[in-house]
């Protein structure tokens, strides 16, 4: 798997068989939810496993850094099926930020540095500064570049081994690396409305970095990262959606009330079906984008704006739906509805509101 | 005739076919006047002298037996046309289908390669004042008088009566068993005395349907289609039929689902200052969204066609979907419009357009399967969630009560 370009619809097909097995044993709730309470909140062992068996960090990495070059198709497969088991690792901050800020900002030096240590498993990224927040500033010093600011909300940013950083230096935009080691740099774990992916407050104090690609280039590759970070996340929601559509199926098939399953019910079956209805509508948005990033459309802002509009609403209104089908237990601790929920609701803002995404939808489209 | 054509091949000959025949397109194609069925005939007529009609259908009933992916090329290349058959359709689409499956050779042999052809224009006669949804609790009557049958009774929503030459009918031949057990399907001659066709004008004003009230019908007992009593199981094949013909993209009908709304809206809000408002933004790049995704939606069901994928449940959510962007088009093009949306100018074509569109919502919501039936089977066939418990399952028909409200 890890050597060969996956393209095909069968390549793709056994992908996900594959991942899907691998966390469905590696992963199971049990695990999701101990790993919940955990002080870093992912297992490095499974990590490892993911990166060395299944090959997951090398992924979208080009064959020349060690990877296996495959495109958004083969890591929306694979983001969908960590969406459904609410996979709680660096895999979006890694794969989907880390490694395509690296190739996007087409710096071969830090490409060749980096994506040979994350396709191997031993480098975890995190990206700070894409979203609306307060930005870093990047002050030119004698001794090279250094860091001044506040990120928040750095996806795995208190674990990861570096921070790439979005900083606006006197020409402009720039993004610029800073290992963990790094002076000046101090990292505090937030609290979270979705328990199952950890973000940080990145706080840089005369902090030393390396520029990576050039200053004044940050606002492309930000935008860009953007894009396909709205992809990568779009696909990762259908595959929960699914998750919570099939659990809700499932119980109203088999729990009975006044005689009856309560699927049968046109109100709970209607609920069901509108919740498939928003889950194709979902899939194919998410693929719309997924398919314009590997197919360098021009019109891949619009499709990714499209795919974070409408799957961050449909998400969690399947998710609220979801709850509403299992009654009482859904919104017990125990049962995971609310896992999906939380997921649901922090995906649909995490990279901007729905109402933020048509804005700049409709912008794109020249209104 | 082109069965040694490669598809490349074929494709070329499609697109010389529509350069040359460009002057047999476009024109009226709402289904609503005899000019429109002219101009359906004259299309159909031209082509199926090229040997253009009929391309999936069996040779030996005047089709070219081609494939799929053949009819998918024509569908393409058709695309930049607007394609007059409308009123074509359901006789090609849902009556000719199922008499190729189920209809005698002497039926097959007096209509199809007619109806191919464009000389014969067919409706279909299942729906009722007191059967929409259930349409198995029809009451149309068909009673046995010697070799022939006897019909009375009344259908409703009959597409193109008034300028069909035959129906698919289905009847009731046995109201002693239960409801399903006791129909049967004919072919009916329009034209019949006791036929009469009259019709429904809806909230638009217009009037594309028909009500066909059927008194002492004379039908032949070789207009049966399929067996006795087995009409139920006959009007399912004209039903499927119904949803691959809608599914392929119209076989040929080259519209797109979702037409141009989003464009249509921006272009009224930019004239009328709507793109300021922050609350209109929103609601345009929604339409933008919906839009966008019944294309993408459309585009899913062409590929499974396309390579031979049953399609699956998005041809339900795309109609669903449909009726929903529709409703949403117009009431953003209304409140584009404002209180000008309550009385205009006859001169007014924003008002005029989106109260129109407006007031055929909720016809596009109810055609075609209900929210609340494709919602069932979404539920019950896609999701295998367990059946309602059916009231009417074992009792003989005559013991129903069917119909009823203001029928």
């Amino acid at each position: 798997m890890s050597a060969a370009v996956v393209s095909s619809a069968e390549d793709l097909a056994a992908l996900r068989r594959s991942v899907r097995a691998f966390l469905a044993d590696a992963v199971p709730e049990a695990e999701v939810r101990r790993l919940a309470e955990t002080r870093t909140g992912f297992d490095p062992a499974v990590w490892a496993r993911l990166a060395g068996e299944l090959g997951l960090t090398g992924l979208v990495v080009p064959e020349e850094f060690g990877g296996s070059g495959a495109g958004f198709a083969a890591l929306g497969v694979v983001l969908e099926e960590a969406g459904r088991a609410l996979l709680p690792a660096p895999l979006f901050s890694t794969v989907v930020l880390g490694v395509h800020a690296l190739l996007l900002s087409g710096d071969v030096a830090a490409q060749a540095d980096h994506l040979p240590e994350i396709a191997a498993g031993r480098l975890r990224v995190a990206v700070g500064g894409l979203g609306t927040g307060p930005r870093a500033r990047a002050i030119a010093g004698t001794r090279g570049w250094l860091l001044e600011g506040t990120v928040d909300g750095v996806l795995d940013g208190a674990t990861a081994d570096l921070l790439l950083v979005f900083a606006d230096a006197e020409g402009g935009a720039g993004l610029f690396a800073v290992p963990s080691s790094a002076a000046g740099l101090s990292r505090t774990p937030l609290r979270t409305l979705d328990l199952t992916r950890r973000q940080a407050r990145v706080e840089l104090h005369a902090t030393p970095a390396a520029l990576v690609g050039a200053v004044g280039d940050g606002g492309r590759v930000s935008a860009a990262l953007l894009d396909r970070a709205l992809a990568a996340l779009a696909a990762e929601s259908v595959g929960g959606a699914q998750r919570v559509l099939e659990m809700a199926v499932e119980y109203a098939g088999t729990r009975y009330q006044f005689g009856r399953a309560i699927g049968s019910f046109q109100a709970v079956k209607h609920r069901c079906a509108d919740m498939l209805i928003d889950v194709e509508r979902m899939r194919v948005a998410a693929e719309a984008a997924l398919g314009a990033v590997d197919a360098a459309a021009p019109d891949l802002p619009v499709a990714a704006r499209v795919a974070a509009s409408f799957c961050g609403e449909a998400y969690f209104a399947a998710a609220a739906s979801g709850i509403q089908v299992h009654g009482g237990i859904g919104f017990t601790w125990e049962h995971p509805a609310h896992l999906y929920y939380r997921r649901a609701k922090s995906a649909e803002l995490l990279f901007g509101s729905p109402a933020e995404h048509r804005e700049a939808l409709l912008r794109q489209l020249g209104h | 005739m082109a069965t040694d054509e490669s598809l490349d091949a074929f494709r070329h000959r499609v697109r010389a076919w529509f350069a040359e025949h460009v002057a047999l397109t476009g024109g009226a194609s709402d289904g609503e006047s005899t000019d429109a069925v002219d101009v359906a005939r004259r299309f159909q007529g031209a082509l199926f002298d090229a040997g253009l009609a009929g391309l999936t259908w069996p040779v030996e009933y005047g089709g070219q037996g081609l494939t799929t992916a053949h009819q998918l090329a024509f569908n393409e290349e058709a695309e930049p046309y607007v394609v007059p058959t409308m009123p074509l359709l359901i006789g090609l689409g849902m009556c000719a289908p199922t008499l190729q499956e189920l209809g005698t050779q002497a039926q097959r042999d007096r209509h199809l390669a007619r109806m191919l052809r464009g000389d014969e224009v067919w409706c279909q006669l299942f729906s009722e004042p007191g059967a929409g949804s259930d349409v198995a609790s029809l009451r149309t009557r068909a009673v046995r008088d010697g070799d022939d049958w006897v019909v009375n009774g009344q259908k409703v929503w009959t597409s193109g009566a008034q300028y069909s030459d035959f129906g698919l009918l289905l009847a009731r031949t046995n109201p002693d068993v239960p409801k399903h057990l006791g129909l049967t399907m004919f072919v009916l001659d329009m034209r019949a005395p006791g036929v009469t066709i009259r019709p429904l004008r809806q909230i638009t004003g217009g009037s594309g349907f028909n009500e066909v009230f059927l008194d002492d019908v004379h039908v032949p007992g070789d207009a049966v289609v399929g067996d006795v009593d087995r009409g139920w199981q006959a009007a399912v094949t004209t039903l499927m039929n119904e949803r691959v013909s809608i599914g392929a993209g119209g076989g040929g009908l080259g519209r797109r689902l979702g037409g141009g709304e989003f464009a249509a809206l921006a272009e009224l809000a930019g004239r009328r200052g709507g793109l300021a408002d922050p609350v209109l933004r929103q609601s345009l790049a929604s339409v933008f969204v919906e839009e966008r995704l019944l294309e993408l939606l459309s585009q899913r069901i062409r590929a499974d066609v396309k390579a031979g994928r049953t399609p699956g449940p998005q041809g339900s959510v795309a109609k669903l979907a449909g009726a929903q962007l529709a409703r949403h088009a117009a009431e953003v093009g209304l409140e584009l419009i404002g209180t000008a949306g309550t009385a205009w100018d006859p001169g007014d074509r924003d008002a005029e357009r989106w109260t129109q569109a407006l007031l055929g919502a909720p016809g596009n919501s109810i055609a075609g399967g209900t929210p609340e039936i494709m919602k069932n089977i979404l539920g019950e066939r896609v999701l295998g969630l367990p059946r309602e418990p059916a009231v009417d399952r074992d009792v003989p028909f005559r013991e129903l009560r069917v119909g009823g409200g203001r029928s």
